[in-house]
């Protein structure tokens, strides 16, 4: 069996769930444990916990807008250097470039639009791929 | 949903003092539960002054975020004043990042918050 790679995503590991808030929890699940046996710091968890809810909670909501008949796709790849989290929706993509920035005065009290921020903030790496539809997050064990 | 599980209400002297039960406060089905909890305790003393405690809290989210502002927005509304205390490094450093930490009045412990208001 080919051990997973963040460098090769041909070897890596696949889950793919319902879109749903209460199915979007599993993949996370399965990551998480990943991650601590490979002995990642509270600081690198607390990262990746926090992105990859975001980027799933954006999947289901405004990646497959709330479709359940659509599905969120999520390869990933732990090594004790780091992990590669790829998220990706059935929706039609969306550009990150027409997010507007929530931290300007005007947008600060506004309840939404600060998971892509977060994300960006937490991760050490993230793009996005096939016109928004697919987010590919790396995280460094150690940062 | 009419019990309590995500948060315990307290007075001090005057000020409303709500603890979070939930270590996290990420996903969104619990986010909705718990923003109906809170909701529903502000508005049983509409205008109170009231502080919300994380002591209890690891783990936030932007949804999280999202819940504390419209949560603001119902006090202020109210003429009420809400303070947050005992939020930890790791969720403070969120509050930074996404300069929510300006618009929220923030003190390292209950405490220091109680004395302010």
């Amino acid at each position: 069996m080919v051990q997973p790679d963040p460098n090769n995503e041909d070897t890596f590991k696949e889950v793919t769930v319902q879109s749903t808030l209460h199915a979007a929890k599993e993949p996370e699940k399965i990551i998480l444990k990943d991650i601590e046996k490979h002995g990642f710091n509270s600081d690198a968890i607390f990262a990746i916990k926090l992105a990859l809810e975001e980027a799933m909670t954006n999947a289901v909501k405004h990646g497959n807008r709330g479709d359940e008949s659509k599905f969120v796709h999520v390869r990933f790849a732990v090594s004790s250097a780091c992990v590669v989290i790829i998220v990706r929706d059935d929706g039609p993509g969306f550009d990150p470039g027409d997010v507007p920035d929530p931290t300007t005065p005007d947008r600060l009290s506004q309840p939404n639009g600060r998971g892509i921020m977060l994300m960006n903030a937490y991760m050490d790496e993230v793009k996005y791929r096939d016109n928004g539809r697919e987010v590919y997050m790396l995280k460094k064990n150690g940062d | 949903m009419a019990d309590e599980t995500h948060i315990k209400v307290a007075d001090s002297n005057g000020v409303r003092v709500i603890e979070f039960c939930d270590r996290k406060i990420l996903d969104e089905l619990s986010i909705s539960e718990l923003g109906s909890e809170l909701k529903s305790a502000v508005d049983d003393q509409p205008g109170a002054r009231t502080l919300l405690n994380f002591r209890n809290v690891e783990h936030l989210s932007s949804a999280a975020l999202g819940m504390l502002i419209t949560l603001d927005k119902q006090i202020k509304d109210q003429k009420g004043i809400l303070k947050l205390s005992n939020i930890n490094p790791q969720i403070y450093e969120v509050f930074k990042i996404t300069r929510l930490n300006k618009l929220f009045d923030i003190h390292d412990s209950a405490e220091k918050a109680l004395a302010s208001f």
